[in-house]
């Protein structure tokens, strides 16, 4: 019993942390029906951050993550501004390319100031304690993590769905035209929409790197891990980007500890096909509403 | 209050759609703007509210004023702060938000949090069944509600002016009726003037004004709606009667068009 707690409280742990990244996804679609491809990369931007101000600045852990922040939402403008604003009204498939193209980019920047090695952060960012549960045992850095991301993705989802702003996005997300005669900007609301985005990737970012380090070539292998994740809960549910993230963590976790460590990498997808099988609009995606 | 002078509009530089159109609308007046299909009506409407802009369409001459002040290089969401709200044809409406969100987000550009629960009170004095069907999802709601829905969405902007395109499409006659009598009581109350563009000459007539005739991308006719009434070109072409006034019998229709007056 101790050992299956162990496995499935890992894995919601686990999950809570990609749903917060997959809520950057979900985001993105819905506001201008582009898969963000780049969400890999954009883990990096706020891990890297917060490492070079602490490795270098040697600031304090409270100001470099803070700074990590207004970083991260300066990079999504710029990539709002950059990449996405003059492809709007092209191909969506334009879009998507120009967000391989950034990915790859972004992959050689990297590479090229913070060098192929994998790092560590100097302090600690996250406390590393383990907490421990009725003989089982949680690692510190994925508990807080896991508590932050459950934070941040319930303010994200209030700000969505309860605020002024919010229901200028959830409008724009459905008519470009529509909301542009209705007087909403929608230059600015793709723009608070990748800010968010490349903020809820970044805090994504320092989680996972307070807890294993970073790395150019492993980090963004979570963001592909996402991927699944958002496709399975639908891509413009953000109630479904949260219970497939959960779903997704704990049977990784459990197929991992029971059957083979091996498995654990083509979980989610054997899990993303099964559903995708039955409801391909995913686990709360939107129907297409047809009046007859 | 507006006025279009002398625009010429083309659509990705290269289509030719709008040849000089001039056309005034005061304060507090109905006017509509009548033509066949692919007359440039609903052009001129996007000409005005700047959705021209979405569509790679351009304003290549002329200008369009409203108020005194030059709005044909201006952003979508920047006229609708100065006060003219488009209805788009078709009824289109945000489908999955609920009917409550679709009417809110009406009031986003005046940005006054306050005032929205008064203006939803004001949309459901003309519209009593929209608060009946304020929760529900407005993709559902059948033609007539969705009607009265971007009617009231528009109406939460506080607009100063509204350019409406084909309020009547696919609208049972009863209903339409209901619609324009709605505007009439709106353009009485809150002194919004109107531009309407329709297909249903008649009921348009009605309740206008002053009235314009498009075609082919230029006004060919103007004047009261009165006068538009009882203009013989308008009778045959727009009503189906025939120059006695009385409803045209197919036996003996001749195999040409009479020649229009107006032909340019």
């Amino acid at each position: 019993m101790d050992t299956f707690l162990q496995f499935f409280i890992s894995g919601i742990l686990n999950g809570g942390i990609y749903a917060l990244i997959g809520i950057g996804l979900v985001l993105i679609f819905k506001a201008s029906g582009i898969f963000n491809f780049a969400v890999g990369q954009l883990l990096l931007v706020g891990a890297f951050a917060t490492w070079a101000f602490l490795k270098w600045l040697e600031l304090p852990v409270w100001l470099s993550v803070l700074l990590a922040m207004v970083v991260a939402a300066l990079v999504g403008l710029i990539i709002e501004r950059l990449v996405t604003r003059p492809l709007i009204g092209q191909p969506v498939l334009s879009a998507v390319m120009a967000l391989l193209a950034l990915s790859v980019m972004l992959k050689g920047v990297f590479a090229f100031i913070f060098g192929p090695a994998t790092v560590s952060y100097p302090a600690d960012v996250l406390p590393g304690t383990p907490v421990s549960l009725s003989g089982a045992s949680f690692s510190g850095e994925l508990t807080w993590g896991f508590l932050i991301a459950v934070i941040v993705f319930g303010i994200v989802t209030l700000l969505f769905y309860r605020s002024r702003i919010g229901l200028a996005m959830r409008g724009t997300a459905e008519d470009h035209q529509l909301a542009q005669a209705t007087g909403i900007n929608v230059k600015h609301i793709f723009a608070i929409t990748w800010m968010a985005a490349v903020l809820v990737a970044a805090i994504g970012g320092i989680i996972i790197g307070s807890k294993v380090g970073i790395g150019i070539h492993f980090t963004p292998l979570l963001g592909v891990k996402v991927i699944p994740v958002v496709l399975f809960g639908g891509l413009e549910s953000i109630k479904g980007c949260f219970v497939a993230g959960l779903i997704v963590g704990i049977l990784e976790s459990i197929v991992g500890g029971y059957v083979d460590p091996n498995l654990m990498v083509i979980t989610p997808y054997a899990i993303l096909l099964l559903v995708l099988l039955f409801r391909p609009y995913g686990l709360f995606g939107q129907k297409r509403i047809e009046r007859i | 209050m507006l006025e279009l002078k002398n625009i010429e509009v083309m659509y990705q530089n290269v289509i030719y759609v709008l040849k000089g159109v001039s056309l005034s609308v005061d304060e507090g007046e109905i006017v509509a703007l009548l033509g066949a299909n692919g007359a440039g009506k609903t052009t001129t409407l996007k000409a005005i509210s700047g959705l021209l802009k979405t569509e790679q369409g351009d304003v290549t001459r002329g200008r369009i004023e409203f108020m005194g002040k030059k709005i044909d290089h201006m952003s979508p969401e920047g006229i609708v702060k100065m006060g003219i709200v488009q209805v788009m044809e078709g009824q289109r409406l945000f489908k999955h938000l609920s009917v409550d969100e679709n009417l809110r987000l009406g009031a986003y550009v005046r940005g006054n949090r306050g005032e929205v629960a008064k203006d939803l009170d004001m949309v459901f004095n003309y519209f009593p069944k929209l608060k009946e069907l304020r929760n529900r999802t407005s993709g559902y709601l059948s033609g007539g509600e969705r009607q009265m829905l971007v009617v009231g969405r528009a109406l939460m902007a506080h607009p100063k002016f509204m350019l409406l395109d084909e309020p009547s499409l696919g609208l049972a006659p009863f209903l339409v009726k209901e619609i324009f009598e709605i505007l009439k009581r709106i353009n009485a109350d809150e002194g919004t003037s109107i531009l309407l563009v329709e297909q249903n000459a008649f009921a348009a007539l009605s309740l206008a004004q002053r009235g314009y005739v498009m075609e082919d991308g230029k006004i060919v006719l103007d004047g009261l709606a009165q006068e538009l009434r009882e203009n013989e070109d308008i009778k045959e072409f727009y009503f189906g009667l025939s120059s006695i006034g009385q409803r045209k019998s197919y036996k003996g229709v001749k195999h040409y068009r009479r020649r229009k007056r107006w032909l340019a």
